[in-house]
């Protein structure tokens, strides 16, 4: 019996993909592929791609505001890189990100040979680099890209926007399409394909926060195709779903946008919650405090963020009662949050905590992301919200969140897990290099930001008056160092892929989990027989 | 609880004289926290907002606090062995309603500001403010005054060929005027997209949306000058579309308001005997023209007339810019295009600078029509075209293309 298993493994150790011959050969082998780590791949790759497009165009937008007076690109331009900045690091960085690690962790993690659904997971992949071609092509049709944000604001983005916004409505319904099937993917293995003995609350952090995650994005990805659809009508088809002159409401399509909006931002940052989670207990040597409560606030923050849209939305008008109602539920959702923040101080505390590059990002995330926390139950005081909406307070707050935040999560993620990707260990010092680098500048980048926008500097303009350009500069000062020393990283990486110092299967010390038990790099199929679990 | 709220205002009183952010003389460079204001609304805002940031700050030094003291005493290096303890739900109870009761006692203050700012009974004054792309109009509807207030920082220090004035793209044509203590009530609405109305120091940020009016008020405390701009999004020009509040006594206010024009005899005179303008020469108009046209014109059309097609035509070699006749020209800068971005300037600019910018249209960018069009020309289509407006329908304008 046990010879056989070993055989098993042995001929499956053995089977890699199909690998073709010559340029078709390698095309056919990535575009047909349906193996969950083939495929965890592209989307990383696909997220890298487009981290270092979309930083681009946020250096763009810090170089034009590093002083005032027109400098590098026109207001209209400037609106555009605003607008492709905001949708391509949501849904060309973060999502796919936290999707390449989902498909490669997720069946490691729970004991399965591959994802449930892998014909699914090619398509959904592979919609993307599509998706992202219609947005991108954008930026070069007559009257320019989208130039309205990426909240699409109606009327802006309707009767007053550029032709190719019917370009960005198609690429986001793509988007759309593709994380839904992702996510039915998840769910569907996460439910089905678990180990014996793996139950629901033995799951790692990263799994659960990852099963709660796709069925917050199969909820709002539809509400967010409905509401450019209803743009698409709106602006084609004669309806006046937003347009006062016939019978519509520009603040319904807030509503409905920020339906999905705010769910959104937990999309994000519930993956990121999961990551810090499995780096922090590794490399204090602890198990994760209070894994009960940590499991139970990422269901109860998922459930709040369905109730809290309207927050962005406080200087609209809406009445009194709904004012007071999502101030309070706003507000309630940092108790859960700080839950989270709680118990991964405890689990630190009385460690024995060594610093290597993941755990330095995490630690990092812990702090900074703290700090977005503070600021957004500032914004979610009605009344002081009333001076920071739309400010570059809310732009410091939300960066805070999701740069130190959530960025950081993803790059800790890969220092972890990239050796058990690729068997090699990535370079220790270049990677300290690169921790305290991105740390320092992401301070000097977003934290001024706070002060500009409380002294009165609205979000989205590409000129400002005087008195803002001090913490200008030093914003853009911070964003270009931030910028390149992701270069770091990328070099980093690959030099980690192509080669390194071997590692076994533990890799760390002190990491528990299925996938520590598997070789590094792991089989093909990581888990033909389910492995026992304790 | 209220006595935490009021011990904390006496900390943010003495925070704000260390920092001392409320001078409107000149703008501080250096500002870090948010203006304390000249309304009863933007004190209660500034409190609530350094309230919030001591209990944040409280929460952080205890927080950051233990995970520094673990980050420096329970490492590894220091031969430290783990503990293996990973619950306690009486802890976790206590760090959940601990918070909890904090939240509360945030809540209610925010609350109680919130229930004030909703009431805007009583007022003594009403001033509707429309925003269009991108300009501010105040109607002062008990006052029958209205008037459109344009930034007026110039092309140049724009485009950085010339020294940037202290009020960079603060600065408008004409102030919005308003008296001392009297509460004023606010209507803000659209024309177009959305806008937000924002002084900082008045504590009011309001959204503009077409077609619906949402309302906003103050009692400014003090005499001086305001400024604020645009904080949403609204095309090309949202970073330039200043806002300025004149606070005045109210002597000073009606003074003010006795040597306003009223809206309806603002061109009576000139319509019914267009003859009797002015005529300008030809290097008046071109200059004035191109004035005119950078600050109006040219943030859709461009500098260089190339316009950005097809969303904004251009206007060189254009058919409307060199073809005739010209009273085609001057109607669509007078009525604009219904159901487009080009809106209708007939009550924004005066006949001489319409003229202006017609005659500059059709001579610059190599249109070299040669025409000179002079005040009486586009009055005498002002005059042709006092008729009921075309009703467009939607089917045209946004069907099918």
């Amino acid at each position: 019996m046990s010879q056989a298993i070993a055989h098993d493994i042995d001929h499956h150790e053995e089977h890699g993909p199909e690998q073709g011959k010559g340029v078709l050969g390698f095309i056919k082998r990535w575009l047909f592929t349906t193996n969950h780590k083939d495929i965890g791949t592209l989307y990383l790759w696909l997220a890298l791609f487009s981290f270092f497009v979309a930083g681009g165009m946020a250096l763009l937008i810090r170089a034009e505001l590093f002083q005032p007076g027109h400098r590098l690109v026109d207001p209209n331009f400037f609106n555009q890189m605003i607008t492709m900045h905001g949708l391509l690091m949501l849904f060309g960085v973060v999502m796919p990100a936290f999707t390449g690690m989902a498909n490669w962790q997720i069946p490691m993690m729970i004991g399965a040979p591959d994802m449930a659904l892998p014909r699914l997971n090619n398509w959904s992949f592979w919609i993307l680099p599509f998706a992202f071609t219609l947005l991108g092509s954008t930026m070069f049709h007559s009257g320019g890209g989208p130039n309205f944000g990426w909240t699409m604001y109606a009327p802006l983005s309707t009767t007053y926007a550029p032709p190719s916004t019917d370009f960005m409505i198609f690429a986001v319904h793509m988007m759309g399409l593709s994380s839904i099937m992702g996510s039915i993917n998840i769910i569907a293995t996460i439910l089905n394909m678990r180990a014996p003995g793996m139950t629901l609350m033995k799951m790692p952090m990263f799994v659960w926060t990852w099963l709660i995650t796709a069925f917050l994005l199969i909820a709002i990805m539809p509400v967010l195709a409905g509401a450019v659809t209803m743009m698409l009508a709106d602006r084609h088809f004669g309806t006046s779903f937003f347009e006062a002159a016939g019978g519509g409401d520009p603040v319904l399509f807030q509503h409905i946008f920020w339906f999905f909006g705010h769910p959104e931002v937990y999309v994000l940052v519930l993956p990121a919650f999961g990551v810090i989670s499995e780096i922090i207990p590794t490399f204090s040597r602890k198990p994760l405090f209070g894994y009960h409560f940590m499991v139970w606030a990422t269901v109860s923050i998922a459930v709040l963020s369905f109730v809290v849209w309207v927050h962005h939305m406080f200087t609209t008008g809406v009445p009194l009662g709904a004012e007071l109602f999502f101030m309070y539920t706003t507000m309630l959702i940092s108790v859960p949050t700080g839950i989270k923040v709680f118990n991964w101080v405890s689990t630190m505390f009385k460690g024995a905590m060594t610093f290597e590059t993941p755990m330095l990002f995490a630690i990092a995330f812990v702090f900074l992301f703290t700090i977005g926390g503070f600021t957004g139950l500032m914004l979610a005081l009605v009344p002081a919200d009333f001076q920071y909406q739309d400010t570059y307070f809310v732009v410091g707050h939300f960066h805070y969140v999701l740069v130190p935040g959530v960025i950081f999560a993803l790059l800790g993620a890969t220092y972890y897990w990239i050796p058990k990707w690729t068997g090699h260990m990535y370079n220790e010092t270049l990677g300290k290099w690169h921790f305290w680098l991105s740390v320092i500048s992401v301070n000097i980048a977003f934290f001024p930001m706070h002060f500009l926008g409380l002294a009165g500097m609205p979000r989205r303009i590409p000129d400002y008056a005087l008195q803002f350009t001090n913490f200008n500069m030093i914003s853009t000062i911070g964003a270009f160092i931030f910028g390149f020393s992701q270069l770091l990283f990328l070099y980093n990486v690959i030099m980690t892929v192509r080669g390194g110092k071997k590692v076994d299967a533990q890799v760390w010390e002190s990491a528990h989990g299925l996938e520590w038990t598997l070789s590094s790099p792991p089989p093909y199929h990581s888990f033909v027989t389910p492995p026992p679990v304790a | 609880m209220l006595n935490r709220f009021q011990v904390s205002r006496a900390l943010a009183v003495l925070a704000s004289m260390v920092t001392g952010s409320s001078a409107t003389a000149a703008a501080d460079y250096w500002q870090l926290n948010m203006f304390k204001g000249v309304t009863p609304l933007s004190h209660d805002m500034y409190d609530l907002h350094m309230v919030c940031m001591l209990v944040c700050g409280v929460i952080g030094v205890i927080v950051f606090g233990v995970m520094t003291y673990s980050l420096i005493y329970h490492r590894k290096s220091r031969g430290v062995t783990p503990a293996t303890f990973h619950d306690n739900n009486r802890l976790e109870i206590f760090w959940s309603i601990v918070p909890f009761l904090i939240l509360v006692g945030l809540a209610v203050p925010a609350t109680r500001v919130l229930i004030k700012m909703n009431d805007s009974n009583q007022s003594d004054i009403t001033i509707k403010v429309v925003g269009s792309q991108w300009k501010w109009q105040y109607q002062y509807l008990d006052q029958g005054i209205s008037f459109f207030s344009n930034l007026t920082t110039p092309y140049d220090q724009i485009h950085n060929k010339q020294k940037k004035g202290q009020w960079y793209l603060r600065e408008v044509d004409k102030p919005l005027v308003l008296p001392i203590n009297q509460k004023i009530r606010f209507l803000v609405t659209s024309t177009d997209v959305v806008h937000s109305w924002w002084v900082p120091e008045l504590g009011i940020k309001r959204d503009a949306f077409p077609g619906f009016m949402y309302e906003a008020w103050a009692i400014i405390e003090k005499p001086g000058i305001y400024r604020g701009q645009c904080t949403e999004l609204c095309g090309i020009n949202h970073g330039f579309m200043p806002i300025v509040v004149e606070a005045v006594s109210a002597d000073d206010f009606n003074k003010w308001v006795a040597v306003q024009t009223k809206v309806e005899d603002h061109y009576a005179e000139t319509v019914n005997n267009a003859a009797a303008q002015k005529r300008l020469t030809r290097a008046e108009l071109m200059s004035a023209g191109k004035a005119k046209y950078q600050q109006m014109c040219a943030a859709c059309h461009n500098a260089n007339g190339k316009g950005l097609p097809p969303m904004y035509p251009a206007l060189k070699n254009s058919s409307v810019s060199v073809g005739r006749p010209i009273s085609r020209h001057i109607g669509l800068v007078l009525h604009g295009v219904p159901g487009s971005a080009m809106q209708a300037y007939k009550d924004q600019l005066t006949d001489a600078e319409v003229a202006a910018i017609v005659t500059y249209e059709r001579n610059a960018w190599g249109n070299n029509t040669g025409d000179l069009v002079q005040p009486d020309d586009v009055a005498k289509v002002r005059q042709s075209d006092i008729s009921t407006p075309k009703m467009v329908k939607q089917a045209q304008v946004g069907g099918l293309r």
